[in-house]
């Protein structure tokens, strides 16, 4: 933990602590049947309780508590058999009941941990403080009319979860590993798709500053930042911000900021005066919610591999480096394509593979594993192809280029194309011939020892071959023909 | 026909001694009688009435005539009602129809009752008097021996002036905190706040969610017995709606209360109480223990907190029920010059002086730094309450109380200060705080010639006590005595 932020007086840590709210993957919203897709037209999945109507009542989702709970149990952490709702209380046009359920003194999950790596392999373990249940207000929006404000209420009552951690972290680096991780997470439980373009996830960012061994100083805290790069850019300008205030003698004031990422700059959205009285009380329509311990028992059976397991597994399983299965695995679908490939196969030689000249192509061409235009079988089946000597590693790379444009399979490709190794020693051998008798200098030299030429002959005898000779039966057969080198 | 009770005149649509549509038309006429007079109905819904009876009788033809098929009822106008206009007694709902049916309103249309139109109330069923209304005060069809104007009651007042004044059979109310009971002893009816739980709440404009309970108000226990079997069961739309099997309650009203033991809380002896309702409760007491019953002195300790823990919890529940009315999506607006003014102005406009009081109070005791001192306190209470009612019902089956501390007053009495007037719940409060079963019956008049109330409360989910203890009283009473405003009366 070396980051810190150079001061006039002297250096200054950071102490940061995440809030973040992931939109929960379900058919319906927390309290009403009403559905929940994304990018609807406005105002068409409301029902009477979304919009508050009159003698309108929330009914608990149970979907929506199943997948809190496979959260919690994701994040280690403690469920809690006993939780409750309360009312958040405010006013504003898109929140149609004046009140926001949420749970405040009791919330569904309790104190769990996340385990991050950082660039330099250390891991840290991050603690969650909680997690609870809420419902999404709706979407107001003041630049569709000239005098209007316009609101859309399909996201009105949608559940979300706020995850809240440990002010634990250190540094913006960790901060976006932690969000990284603990979206892999939520990936993997198909909890939340963890989408922040969408709004499916975003994160509230707590900071202060201190000078080493102190305890906390005030906070502010940072809301709604909604992309990875953005909760570390305003981190590090928050902080500089309160470093700048504290070494000029003033005192930094608790309040509520936003980030201007085209400024790179914080700033107060309202002061701790001016917070709103939210009036918490326990929500009448609604009893405690309270788990079945069986129930809980059976969706802890139901749940993925999560990715600490994977990653441990890949290592154990298939003899990969940290770096290597931490890379499979932040995606489950990368890890399930590592794993149908490396089925029967050599895994380090996939795993090469697939960080090396596989991922390539998907850059260049922009695709992603999910819709890679090489199945996992004919990356499979071009491996074998390797491995049985019909085509060496050279060629292979030219045919996962021709894969990657058409489609084809290995198989068809070296077919039709002819490219399929040469293993015939006559051929070899007059190939050979043909590049001695054309380089008699070349030899002459060799001959009076200089060995490294030993490659030159190989390669051009490659290349008369047009790349497709066996390499070990070339290097047998010329070593025969002009001795082997000295060295 | 107009002073039969709703069992009497099953029998007789059943007997075909008139039809649905008959019984219904002479409803409607009562009601155009004496309904500008006394105000007991917003809105009269004469054509859809007349509509519903007339399927009455043809269901009755075809062989299917549920459990309350022809009855003409009030639906108190707090009960959302699809394509008829809810204004829960506010300015700030004048313009509100809803477009779905309450849950209760819904069972009842289902067992065929006919809705004769939606009773007056006070607004937001916050009062105890039916003087809070937008629409008017409600008079109370008996007149005090001065000729002064009475209150019905409240806030379920339209509700108990109608049943009582001979326009509807029986209507449905709501009891947070004496709905029900208070205007049906004020007007010599019988009402039953069931079990909390009991009735869904889906549909009904909420006043305070954790107190809110529907119940049937009826001129005989036996109607409130028949009515609440139609309006009780679980519903998925409401959580705190429990899932418990609906007994025969008409059935328990004839079961006498030989062997029941029978609570007399002293606390409820308070300070002032007119000596009428001492000697009322006394004859209450005579009447059961001659009925067969054991008479047990039993002890509510925290009795005496019931009036300021209700008037914390409920205005504070109101105070963020009442955030929706906001003249954004539906109801009343009062347009301004940011949302901010928006809604200043349409609440202001909205509503009335005692659901500003009690937004200010639940607001109030809702706030950083008063939370601990009042709500959290109150519900401490309240959990006191309802374990004083929990151990005195591990002694006794019921428990005999007057319903009020007086009998009706006159319009324009106890409105100078907001806590006389609270005090009229003093009885009924501590029911809905510990959520149990409690029922008024009209047990006698006072020197006045008004009507005066008792009070049986159960144990949760244990109507079928009350209604058996009810009914013993009312055997024994013999309540016979008419309003002075009563259509029936002269027919």
């Amino acid at each position: 933990m070396s980051y810190t932020i150079e001061g006039a007086t002297g250096p200054w840590e950071l102490v940061i602590g995440l809030e973040v709210h992931a939109q929960v993957i379900s058919k319906s919203k927390l309290f009403s049947g009403a559905a929940t897709d994304f990018g609807s037209e406005p105002n068409t999945q409301v029902s009477f309780v979304d919009a508050g109507f009159p003698g309108m009542l929330p009914v608990i989702n149970r979907e929506c508590v199943a997948q809190a709970v496979r959260t919690g149990l994701g994040l280690n952490a403690r469920i809690n058999l006993v939780s409750r709702f309360d009312r958040k209380n405010y006013f504003y046009a898109d929140l149609p009941q004046g009140y926001q359920i949420s749970q405040y003194e009791h919330p569904i999950v309790g104190m769990g941990t996340i385990d991050i790596e950082l660039e330099s392999g250390e891991t840290r373990s991050i603690g969650i403080t909680r997690l609870h249940l809420e419902q999404d207000a709706g979407k107001s929006m003041h630049d569709q009319h000239a005098t209007k404000s316009l609101i859309d209420l399909n996201r009105s009552g949608v559940a979300l979860m706020e995850i809240v951690s440990e002010p634990d972290l250190r540094t913006p680096e960790e901060a976006g590993a932690y969000i990284r991780k603990l979206r892999t997470i939520l990936r993997y439980l198909g909890t939340c798709d963890g989408n922040m373009d969408e709004g499916s996830m975003r994160a509230d960012v707590n900071v202060s500053v201190r000078k080493a061994g102190e305890d906390f100083r005030t906070r502010c805290e940072i809301k709604n930042v909604n992309s990875i790069r953005f909760v570390m850019q305003a981190i590090e300008a928050e902080a500089r911000r309160q470093v700048d205030i504290w070494e000029s003698g003033g005192e930094v004031r608790q309040e509520t900021r936003l980030f201007d990422p085209a400024r790179g700059e914080t700033r107060s959205m309202r002061s701790k005066e001016d917070a709103h009285d939210y009036r918490y009380f326990p929500e009448p329509d609604l009893l405690p919610l309270v788990l079945d311990e069986a129930w809980i028992a059976t969706l802890k059976t139901q749940l993925p591999e999560l990715p600490d397991e994977k990653r441990a597994r890949l290592m154990h399983e298939f003899g990969l480096s940290a770096y290597e299965s931490a890379i499979f695995v932040m995606e489950q679908v990368t890890a399930d394509f590592f794993e149908t490939v490396a089925k029967g196969r050599d895994a380090k030689q996939v795993a090469n593979w697939m960080l090396g000249d596989f991922f390539a192509a998907l850059n260049r061409t922009g695709r992603s594993i999910e819709n890679s235009p090489v199945s996992a079988a004919d990356l499979g089946a071009l491996l074998d192809l390797i491995s049985d000597s019909t085509i060496n590693g050279k060629i292979a790379k030219e045919v996962l280029e021709i894969m990657v444009e058409t489609g084809e399979t290995p198989d068809a490709i070296v077919e039709a194309r002819g490219l399929r190794q040469v293993t015939d020693t006559g051929a070899i051998d007059a190939a050979i011939d043909r590049v001695v008798a054309a380089n008699p200098d070349k030899l002459a030299e060799y001959k009076s020892g200089k060995d490294k030429l030993f490659g030159f002959f190989v390669g051009q005898v490659m290349k008369a071959m047009a790349g497709k000779g066996n390499p070990a039966l070339v290097n047998e057969a010329l070593k025969a023909k002009i001795g082997a080198p000295a060295g | 026909m107009l002073n039969l009770s709703i069992a009497e005149a099953l029998d007789a649509l059943a007997a075909r001694k008139f039809s649905a549509v008959e019984l219904t038309d002479a409803h409607i006429a009562a009601v155009e009688a004496l309904n500008p007079r006394l105000n007991a109905f917003i809105t009269v819904t004469a054509d859809l009435a007349r509509e519903q009876a007339k399927a009455a009788d043809a269901a009755r033809h075809a062989g299917d005539a549920p459990a309350l098929s022809g009855i003409p009822i009030a639906m108190k106008d707090l009960f959302c009602t699809e394509g008829v206009r809810t204004t829960a007694g506010s300015k700030i709902l004048s313009p509100f129809v809803p477009p779905y049916e309450s849950t209760v309103s819904a069972k009842l249309k289902a067992a065929g009752a006919v809705m004769l139109g939606k009773a007056n109330l006070d607004e937001f069923a916050m009062g105890s008097s039916n003087i809070t209304s937008a629409y008017g005060v409600v008079e109370n069809p008996w007149q005090r021996e001065d000729g002064a104007k009475l209150v019905p009651g409240g806030s379920s007042g339209g509700s108990a002036a109608a049943v009582a004044a001979r326009m509807a059979m029986g209507a449905t109310g709501t009891d947070t905190g004496g709905s029900i009971r208070q205007p049906a002893s004020f007007t010599g009816i019988a009402g039953i706040k069931p079990t909390y739980g009991r009735c869904s709440r889906f549909g009904i404009v909420a006043f305070a969610s954790s107190l809110d309970q529907a119940g049937p108000m009826a001129r005989t226990v036996e109607d409130c017995a028949i009515l609440l079997g139609a309006m009780s069961g679980f519903d998925a739309r409401d959580s705190t709606s429990a899932d418990q099997p609906v007994p025969d309650f008409r059935a328990a009203c004839a079961h006498g209360v030989k062997g029941l033991r029978i609570g007399i809380p002293s606390e409820y002896r308070v300070d002032g109480m007119a000596p009428e309702i001492e000697k009322l409760w006394q004859a209450g007491i005579d009447w059961l223990k001659r009925a067969g019953a054991e008479i047990v002195d039993v002890s509510l300790p925290h009795t005496k907190y019931g009036l300021p823990v209700y008037y914390i919890v409920a205005p504070a529940e109101a105070s963020s029920n009442l955030a929706r009315y906001d003249g954004v999506r539906f109801g009343a607006r009062v347009e301004g010059e940011d949302l901010i003014d928006l809604y200043e102005r349409t609440r202001a406009a909205g509503f009335g002086a005692e659901v500003k009081r009690r937004i200010m109070i639940g607001t109030y005791v809702l706030s950083a730094g008063y939370y601990d001192a009042y709500y959290l306190r109150a519900q401490k209470v309240r959990a006191l309450m309802l374990r004083d009612f929990n151990e005195a019902f591990a002694k006794v089956d019921a428990i005999l109380t007057p319903t009020a501390p007086s009998a009706a007053f006159a319009i324009g009495e106890k409105m100078d200060d907001p806590v006389t007037m609270y005090l009229n719940d003093v009885f009924t409060v501590p029911s809905n705080l510990a959520g149990v079963p409690a029922m008024s019956v009209p047990a006698g008049l006072d020197a006045r010639g008004l009507p005066l109330g008792l009070q049986v409360i159960g144990r949760h989910f244990d109507e079928e006590t009350v209604f058996a203890v009810a009914g013993a009283l009312e055997r024994a009473a013999g309540f016979t005595a008419l309003p002075s405003v009563c259509a029936g009366a002269k027919s």
